[in-house]
């Protein structure tokens, strides 16, 4: 018996009874869709995660002052103050260090921020010119902070693109204009471009000004709430963290390392501690969606069961007239093959499609990945197998008279 | 002179056990039947023609006792062995035609050639072929269930000719069609014999029994009588 002759008979006898064929095929089509659904969007997240993580300074090593520990209270991190600039020009001037291309010393601080008829709380970010390097910021108007502006103190600011909406509207121009911050006035010299951030960290709703005003003028302070360094390779990030982690004990006159008033992180950390959440979450929902896909699959079996009940004598018939086992057996898989075949073929479009409006709807990315596809085509044909299996079985070892006799 | 008997059986016994009760369906039976032979088996209901049917046919295996069919020993086959049996030995027609449902008379014609590996156009001729011997050459495309009873029978016998099988086995083949179709069939079946094919036909009617040549008559599992028909050719004219 041919292949195309066995496909056809097999789509013929599908089709008699469209409405069960098409439920039986439902639960593989909603198993499926929901398979390739959830990893699209899984996938989607941990490019973005990682696309946004990339986009804030490759290389990227941060020091943060540590919490503060009070008869065994440990308090929220960063509550400490212990890095000041001196630590910051000590790593850059230090002959021990030798991983470590540039040093970003930051503080930073949410407060309120005005215009004429606007304002917006964000967060005002101290800085020097070596930022715009250390975390890959390009301007999509006039210029970043300068030395010249660390030197002399000056009321001069860049925004995001968000803090531009916010104070001064859509598509103005807000070069040369001034904003109030904590009662001081200063000019915007520069707007960065959108790196599209959300979440945890927003890039674009910022505001960056000269790090000696930010101390000195505006919060009056003489510590910092991070430094940013920029190691030289990313072979390189263990050892810097080293050099770096011993020269701020040292300074810090601490000779236990846990007890370390600082802490030190890593890109590579944070990308791995999202990823890994993310990979979870994933994980997780392909989980539930493969429990569909269980189901769908016994239904597919329990109707083959009914089927093969219903064409006992059929299949009495066919043995007569010298249809050996295998024959039978081939004849029964295809059908449920065809059947979770087809399904998994709905589904996956039906994933794609609903995986296409779910980033639209959340304008993030729309990831497919080929092997998400194949895996399903082959999940799909597998549970074609695995669930016709029994019922073929069945079906095969039918004995001719048993089966004509049926009623 | 001895002709080779196409059907010969040796103390066939058939028991079949359900839980502490034993019921004796067939006991020591003993046939031959040479080519060429029109049989006809009687017999009441429960008498066993069904069962000695079933084993002649290949369909069960006999509890004790031979059968050799065309010369090849059956009772120890494995499934697919009689399957391959059936294919190429024997032609069924059942009381109820058992045709596919819902496929046309060609596709049910050519079902044993496909089970027989024969290639496609090859089945296509030779079942076209058949289905004009019985006169449904303007039927060829009609599926069973839009075909009368008598028309279905035509293509179930064209159905058993088409693997040119060693005998014909016709259980009830009118049991279920109007007397005027019943003769035809009986016509056809008679045709059949007269051109040299071998028919074994089960039935319980002495009026059906009287178109062959020679009748077997069971009761409770044994033969009670085997006679030639002299009767039959003056029926015929």
């Amino acid at each position: 018996m041919e292949f195309s002759e066995i496909i056809t008979e097999a789509i013929g006898t599908l089709s008699v009874n469209k409405l069960r064929t098409g439920l039986a095929t439902l639960g593989i089509v909603i198993g499926i869709g929901s398979v390739i659904a959830l990893l699209s969007l899984g996938q989607a997240t941990q490019a973005a995660i990682t696309s946004q993580i990339q986009s804030l300074g490759s290389n990227l090593l941060t020091i943060r002052p540590g919490s503060i520990s009070q008869q065994g209270v440990r308090g929220a991190a960063g509550g400490r103050t212990t890095l000041t600039l001196d630590d910051a020009k000590a790593i850059s001037t230090s002959q021990e260090i030798t991983t470590i291309q540039n040093v970003s010393p930051e503080f930073e601080r949410r407060t309120q921020v005005t215009t004429a008829g606007f304002n917006t709380n964000t967060q005002i970010i101290g800085v020097t010119s070596i930022y715009e390097k250390v975390h890959n910021i390009s301007l999509s108007q006039g210029n970043f902070i300068t030395e010249t502006d660390i030197g002399s103190m000056s009321k001069v600011t860049v925004l995001g693109p968000q803090v531009v909406n916010d104070l001064f509207g859509e598509n103005t121009s807000p070069l040369g204009r001034s904003v109030r911050i904590s009662g001081q006035t200063f000019t915007v010299k520069g707007v960065t471009a959108s790196k599209g951030g959300s979440g945890f960290f927003n890039a674009d709703d910022v505001i960056y000004i000269p790090l000696t005003t930010a101390q000195k003028i505006l919060f009056g302070t003489d510590y910092l709430s991070t430094i940013a360094l920029e190691a030289k390779s990313a072979d390189d990030m263990v050892e810097a963290q080293n050099q770096v982690g011993y020269l701020l004990l040292a300074r810090h006159n601490l000779n236990d390392p846990t007890q370390a008033d600082f802490m030190i992180m890593n890109q590579a950390d944070i990308l791995n501690t999202a990823s890994s959440a993310t990979g979870m979450f994933t994980a997780l929902l392909s989980g539930i969606a493969a429990i569909s896909l269980l189901v769908g699959g016994i239904g597919i079996m329990n109707i083959m069961l009914v089927t093969v009940t219903e064409r006992t004598r059929e299949i009495g018939l066919r043995k007569a007239l010298g249809a050996k086992k295998k024959i039978v057996t081939t004849q029964f898989l295809t059908e449920s093959i065809i059947l979770t075949f087809t399904g998994g073929l709905i589904g996956i479009i039906i994933g794609i499609v609903a995986s296409f409006i779910i980033s639209k709807l959340t304008s993030s990315l729309f990831v497919i990945s080929p092997s998400s596809i194949l895996l399903a085509f082959l999940v799909s044909a597998f549970i074609g197998i695995l669930f016709g299996w029994y019922p073929a079985q069945k079906a095969a070892n039918l004995q001719p008279i048993e089966a004509l006799r049926y009623e | 002179m001895s002709i080779k008997p196409i059907i010969k059986t040796n103390n066939l016994s058939k028991i079949y056990k359900t839980d502490s009760v034993e019921t004796v369906a067939l006991d020591t039976v003993s046939i031959e039947i040479i080519k060429g032979e029109f049989v006809a088996v009687m017999g009441p209901s429960g008498s066993g023609k069904s069962t000695l049917m079933h084993i002649l046919g290949a369909l069960d295996l006999p509890t004790s006792g031979e059968y050799l069919l065309d010369g090849e020993n059956v009772e120890k086959l494995t499934d697919d062995e009689l399957a391959d049996i059936r294919n190429r030995k024997i032609g069924f027609v059942f009381q109820s035609y058992n045709l596919l449902p819902r496929t046309t008379a060609l596709k049910n014609v050519v079902l044993p050639m496909v089970y027989a590996g024969i290639p496609k156009d090859e089945r296509l001729s030779r079942a076209k072929k058949y289905l004009e011997m019985v006169g449904l050459a303007n039927r060829l495309e009609h599926t069973s269930n839009q075909l009368s009873g008598g028309q279905q029978q035509r293509v179930a016998i064209a159905r058993a000719l088409v693997m040119d099988p060693s005998i014909i086995l016709a259980d009830e083949p009118t049991g279920n069609i109007a007397s005027v179709q019943a003769a035809e069939i009986m016509a056809i079946l008679e045709k059949l014999n007269n051109e040299g094919n071998t028919i074994i036909m089960i039935t319980h009617e002495a009026d059906i029994a009287e178109h062959a040549k020679r009748i077997i008559s069971l009761l409770d599992g044994k033969i009670i009588m085997d006679r030639q028909n002299g009767h039959r050719r003056r029926m015929r004219k």
